[in-house]
C-alpha cells in the first residue's frame, strides 16, 4: 500500500535523443515531456519506429550503444533526479521479450536476490518481499517457481516473473515496453487485469509503451500519441478515443475500429 | 477435393519444452484445406499451432498419421513429386529475423526459390523479385539491402515476397503478420484476399487474434493442447461455443475504452 | 524483433531505406586501423616473397662458399654470409617459401578433415554425431611434438611427416568448431526456409550453413597459422623436419647456434623473420575476426 508519503508524480520534460548514421547526426526523439501520475496509466501509442521504445529507454539513460540523450530531465515529484539513480529504485522497467532479460543459467530465486541485494536491503525480508510480490502478481506455487530456470518457464510466466521483481523492488512507478506484444490473447488479457489491479490497489504509476489502440483502450487513464519522434496528442483517453484531433490519432484509431465491424464498446 | 489434409496426425516431441520429456505436441489432428478457402487456426501459445503447421508444410514427418496433398499421402513422395508440392505450398514463419540468412541480400533470399522451384536465374529472375517487392509494397532498391538494414515490418514483407515467389496454391502463415503493426496487417491481409480472388490461392492462417480471423477467413478451428476442439463457419453471428474457444473470445481486446474506477 | 531495433534501423523515414552499408575487400581496407593494415601489407608482402623465391632471390640460397663465411653486412650480401658463406637474406627469402608452403599444406588438410567431418556430424546429428565426436576428442588430446615425434619415429625424418603430423593434431578443433556451429543454426527459420524453397539438404549446407563457418574458420586459420609456423620451424630446430641445406628459418637458427656468443646476428635474422611472420598473421587475424563477426561490431557502435 502506498503511504501519502509516497511520489505521486513522474515527469519527464524536452527530451531529446540522437544517432549518428553514416556520420550525420540524426535526431530520433525530439522535445519529448511525459507526465505520469500515482494510481494511474500513460499510454505511449504510435507506429514501430515512432521512437516510443527508445523514449522509455532514454529517459533512464539506458538507451542502447550509439544512441545518445541529448537533451532532458526526469523529476519525481517537482525534483530533478539523475537517472541513474532512480533506475530499479524508484523507477521499475519490464520489457517486450522477458526471456531476453533474464539469465539462461540462473535460477528465478537467484535473479529475485540480485534485485534488493544491489540495493542493500536486509537479506532476511528480501524472501518474503519477493513472495509477497511474485503472489501479486499472479504466480501460485512460489516455491516451485522460484527453483526454476527461464527456459523451464513460459512466457506469461516469465512476464509475471518480471512484474514480481519491479514490485518486489518497490518502485511506485513501472515503464512498460510493449510487454503484452509477444504474448497470446488470453496471456495478454491476464497480464492487462494484473496491471490494471496493481495500478488501482497498490497506487503504481505505469508509463505503458504499445502499438495497440486494443490495449490502450483496455488499461490506458491517459494517452500521448508519437509520431516521428514528437509528441503530437496528448489527453485522456475517452477523448482519444472519441474526439481525436490529430490525424495520425485518427489513423490509428480507424485500423483499430476496422476491425470491429458493427460492434460499440466490447 | 482437399488440396491439403492430415489424417489422424500426431507428433511427440521426446524433449518438450519447459524440461518436460515425451511432450505430443499433436494428438490425432485432421483436417481438410480446399482449394481457394481460407481458414484460420487458433490458439494459445503452445497449442500445438506451429508444430501442425510444419507437417503440413513437410518439414516434419508426423509420428503416427499422415498428410495428405491432392489425396497422396507425403510418405510416397518422390524427389519431381516434393518439386510439385514445393511450389503449390508455402509457408512464412512468424520471425523474420531468423528466417533469413543475415548474411544474404533481399535479392538473393527471394531468388533462392525462383532458382530452384521456377528455374529462373538472371534478368528474368530479377523481373520477377521486383515485381514481387511491389505487390508487397516495397520499394525496388530494396533488393541490394541486407536484412539487418530493414525493420521488422519490412523484413516479414520481404519472407512474404519469398512465399510468393513459388506462385503457391495454399500458403501457411504461421503467425506471419501477428508482429506487425496494425495497418500493415491489414495492408497484408488485403493483399492476400486480393490473391485469393484472382488466383484461387487457398490460406491457413494460424492467428491467435480473432478480429483477422473474422475479418479474413471462411473457417475457423480452434485448437487446445495440440488437439482440434471447434470448428466453425465465419459469417453473422460469429460465437464459439467450445470453453477454449469461448475464452480467447472473451479476451480479444475492446474497441473503445470504457469507464474505469480511478483510484482513491 | 523489438519495437527498439525498429526505430534504430531507420524507420522513421517511414519507408525510406537507408543506404547500404559498405561490403567486401575494399571497405576492409577503409575502415582498418593502422596495425591492422600494416599486418595486411606484410603478409602480402610475405605471401609474395615466398611464390617468388626462385626468381628475386639476389643470391643463390645453397650455393656454398667457404671463402666468404660469417661476413657482415655489406653492398652485396646485404645481411652477410653464414657460417658456410650462404647469403642470408637470400636463405630467408628461401625460407619464406618453406615456413609459408608447408603451412598452407597443412592449413588445407586441416580446413578440408574440418569442414566435411564437423560438417557431417552437426548436419546429421544422433549417433553419427556421437560417433565422430568421440574419435574428435581421442586426436584432440595428442600434443603436437609428441604425435611428430611418433611419425618421425616410425616413418623418418622430413617435411612430409611434420605436416601430417601437424594437421593430425589440429583438424578436431576445426572439425568441433564447424559441427557446434552447424548444430546451432540447424534448426534455425532459414535453414527450414530454404528447404521450402527446394533446396536440397546438399545445397542448403553449401549456401547457408558453410558461409556461416567461414567467418570463424578464417579467423581460427589465421590465428594459428602462426603458431603452425612456429611448430615447423621448432620441429625443424630439432632436426626433426626439414633437413640440411634446405633454407628454413628454424633449421637457421639451429644452424646459428654455435655462433650465438661470436656472431649473434646469424641466429638474430631468422628470428626476427619467424617474429614479423607470426605477428603479422596473428594482427591480421584479430582484424578480420573484427571484421566478419557481425556481433563484435554491434558493440563498437560501428
Amino acid at each position: 500500500m502506498t503511504s501519502s508519503q509516497s511520489p505521486r508524480r513522474l515527469v519527464i520534460r524536452n527530451l531529446g535523443v540522437e544517432t549518428t548514421r553514416h556520420g550525420v547526426a540524426v535526431t530520433l526523439v525530439d522535445d519529448v515531456s511525459l507526465d505520469v501520475r500515482a494510481g494511474e496509466t500513460l499510454a505511449l501509442v504510435g507506429a514501430s519506429g515512432c521512437g516510443k521504445s527508445l523514449t522509455c529507454a532514454a529517459s533512464l539513460d539506458a538507451a542502447p550503444p550509439g544512441v545518445r540523450r541529448t537533451t532532458g530531465s526526469i523529476a519525481i515529484d517537482g525534483v530533478e533526479q539523475a537517472p541513474a539513480d532512480i533506475r530499479g529504485r524508484l523507477v521499475a522497467t519490464i520489457l517486450q521479450n522477458p526471456r531476453s532479460a533474464f539469465n539462461p543459467v540462473r535460477t528465478m530465486r537467484q535473479h529475485a536476490m540480485e534485485g534488493p541485494a544491489a540495493r542493500g536491503a536486509p537479506a532476511a525480508s528480501r524472501e518474503q518481499r519477493v513472495r509477497a510480490a511474485m503472489a501479486d502478481a499472479g504466480l501460485e506455487d512460489v516455491d516451485r517457481i522460484l527453483d526454476l530456470h527461464p527456459f523451464e518457464m513460459s512466457g506469461g510466466m516469465l512476464q509475471r516473473m518480471m512484474i514480481a521483481l519491479a514490485l518486489a523492488s518497490g518502485a511506485p512507478f513501472l515503464f512498460a515496453d510493449e510487454p503484452t506484444t509477444d504474448l497470446d490473447l488470453i496471456v495478454q488479457r491476464d497480464i492487462l487485469n494484473l496491471l490494471l489491479r496493481l495500478t488501482r490497489r497498490q497506487g503504481l504509476g505505469v508509463l505503458l509503451v504499445t502499438h495497440d489502440m486494443g490495449v490502450v483502450a483496455a488499461l490506458a487513464d491517459r494517452v500521448a500519441v508519437m509520431d516521428a519522434g514528437r509528441i503530437i496528442e496528448t489527453a485522456p483517453v475517452m477523448d482519444i478515443f472519441n474526439r481525436p484531433t490529430h490525424p495520425v490519432t485518427r489513423n490509428l484509431l480507424d485500423a483499430h475500429l476496422s476491425l470491429y465491424p458493427g460492434r460499440s464498446a466490447a | 477435393m482437399s488440396l491439403l489434409a492430415a489424417r489422424g496426425a500426431s507428433r511427440i516431441y521426446r524433449n518438450g519444452p519447459a524440461g518436460r520429456g515425451g511432450a505430443t505436441a499433436l494428438d490425432q489432428v485432421s483436417l481438410d484445406i480446399a482449394p481457394g478457402e481460407c481458414v484460420a487456426l487458433l490458439g494459445r501459445s503452445g497449442c500445438g499451432k506451429s508444430t501442425l503447421a510444419r507437417l503440413l508444410a513437410g518439414l516434419e514427418r508426423p509420428d503416427a498419421g499422415e498428410v495428405r496433398f491432392a489425396g497422396r499421402s507425403l510418405s510416397t513422395f518422390g524427389r519431381a513429386d516434393w518439386r510439385a508440392f514445393r511450389c503449390a505450398v508455402q509457408l512464412v514463419f512468424q520471425d523474420p529475423v531468423s528466417a533469413v540468412n543475415p548474411r544474404e541480400t533481399v535479392g538473393q533470399i527471394i531468388a533462392e526459390p525462383l532458382r530452384h522451384l521456377r528455374g529462373l536465374t538472371g534478368v528474368a529472375a530479377t523481373g520477377q523479385i521486383q515485381a514481387l517487392l511491389r505487390a508487397v509494397d516495397l520499394p525496388a532498391d530494396a533488393m541490394g539491402r541486407l536484412p539487418q538494414q530493414l525493420s521488422g515490418g519490412q523484413l516479414q514483407r520481404v519472407c512474404i515476397a519469398r512465399a510468393l515467389a513459388a506462385q503457391p496454391q495454399l500458403l501457411i502463415l504461421d503467425e506471419a503478420v501477428s508482429n506487425l503493426d496494425l495497418h500493415l496487417q491489414i495492408q497484408m491481409l488485403d493483399l492476400f484476399a486480393r490473391l485469393k480472388h484472382d488466383r484461387d490461392v487457398s490460406y491457413l492462417f494460424i492467428t491467435h487474434d480473432l478480429r483477422l480471423a473474422e475479418r479474413f477467413c471462411d473457417r475457423v478451428l480452434v485448437m487446445c493442447d495440440g488437439r482440434l476442439v471447434e470448428e466453425t463457419r465465419v459469417g453473422g453471428a460469429f460465437a464459439l461455443t467450445s470453453p477454449e474457444g469461448r475464452a480467447l473470445q472473451d479476451a480479444i481486446l475492446p474497441a473503445m475504452p470504457f469507464r474505469r474506477a480511478r483510484a482513491g | 524483433m523489438s519495437s527498439l531495433d525498429g526505430e534504430l534501423t531507420g524507420d522513421l523515414a517511414g519507408d525510406g531505406l537507408p543506404p547500404p552499408h559498405a561490403h567486401g575487400r575494399a571497405s576492409f581496407w577503409r575502415e582498418a586501423r593502422w596495425p591492422a593494415r600494416m599486418a595486411a601489407v606484410v603478409a602480402c608482402a610475405l605471401a609474395l616473397i615466398a611464390i617468388l623465391s626462385p626468381w628475386v632471390t639476389p643470391h643463390d640460397p645453397n650455393a656454398v662458399d667457404l671463402a666468404i663465411r660469417l661476413q657482415p653486412a655489406d653492398a652485396v650480401y646485404w645481411l652477410g654470409t653464414d657460417h658456410l658463406g650462404r647469403d642470408i637474406l637470400s636463405r630467408l627469402m628461401a625460407g619464406a617459401a618453406v615456413s609459408l608452403g608447408s603451412v598452407a599444406v597443412a592449413m588445407a588438410l586441416i580446413l578440408t578433415a574440418g569442414i566435411i567431418i564437423g560438417g557431417t556430424a552437426g548436419f546429421l546429428g544422433g549417433r553419427v554425431d556421437q560417433a565422430i565426436m568421440r574419435v574428435a576428442d581421442v586426436f584432440l588430446t595428442f600434443p603436437t611434438i609428441v604425435m611428430a615425434l611418433f611419425m618421425v619415429g616410425a616413418l623418418g625424418v622430413g617435411l612430409t611427416n611434420v605436416i601430417i603430423a601437424i594437421a593430425v593434431t589440429h583438424w578436431a578443433w576445426y572439425a568441433r568448431m564447424v559441427r557446434g556451429i552447424v548444430l546451432s543454426l540447424r534448426r534455425r527459420d532459414f535453414i527450414a526456409a530454404s528447404r521450402l524453397a527446394g533446396a536440397s539438404p546438399a545445397q542448403t549446407f553449401v549456401r547457408h550453413l558453410l558461409p556461416a563457418t567461414m567467418a570463424q574458420l578464417l579467423v581460427l586459420a589465421t590465428l594459428d597459422i602462426g603458431h603452425i609456423m612456429l611448430h615447423v620451424s621448432g620441429l625443424s630446430f630439432l632436426g626433426l623436419g626439414v633437413t640440411a641445406p634446405t633454407a628454413e628459418w628454424g633449421v637457421m637458427i639451429a644452424d646459428a647456434r654455435e655462433y650465438v656468443w661470436t656472431e649473434p646476428l646469424l641466429m638474430f635474422w631468422p628470428g626476427l623473420a619467424l617474429f614479423i611472420s607470426v605477428m603479422a598473421l596473428n594482427t591480421l587475424g584479430d582484424a578480420l575476426r573484427d571484421r566478419l563477426d557481425p556481433s563484435l561490431r554491434a558493440e563498437h557502435g560501428h
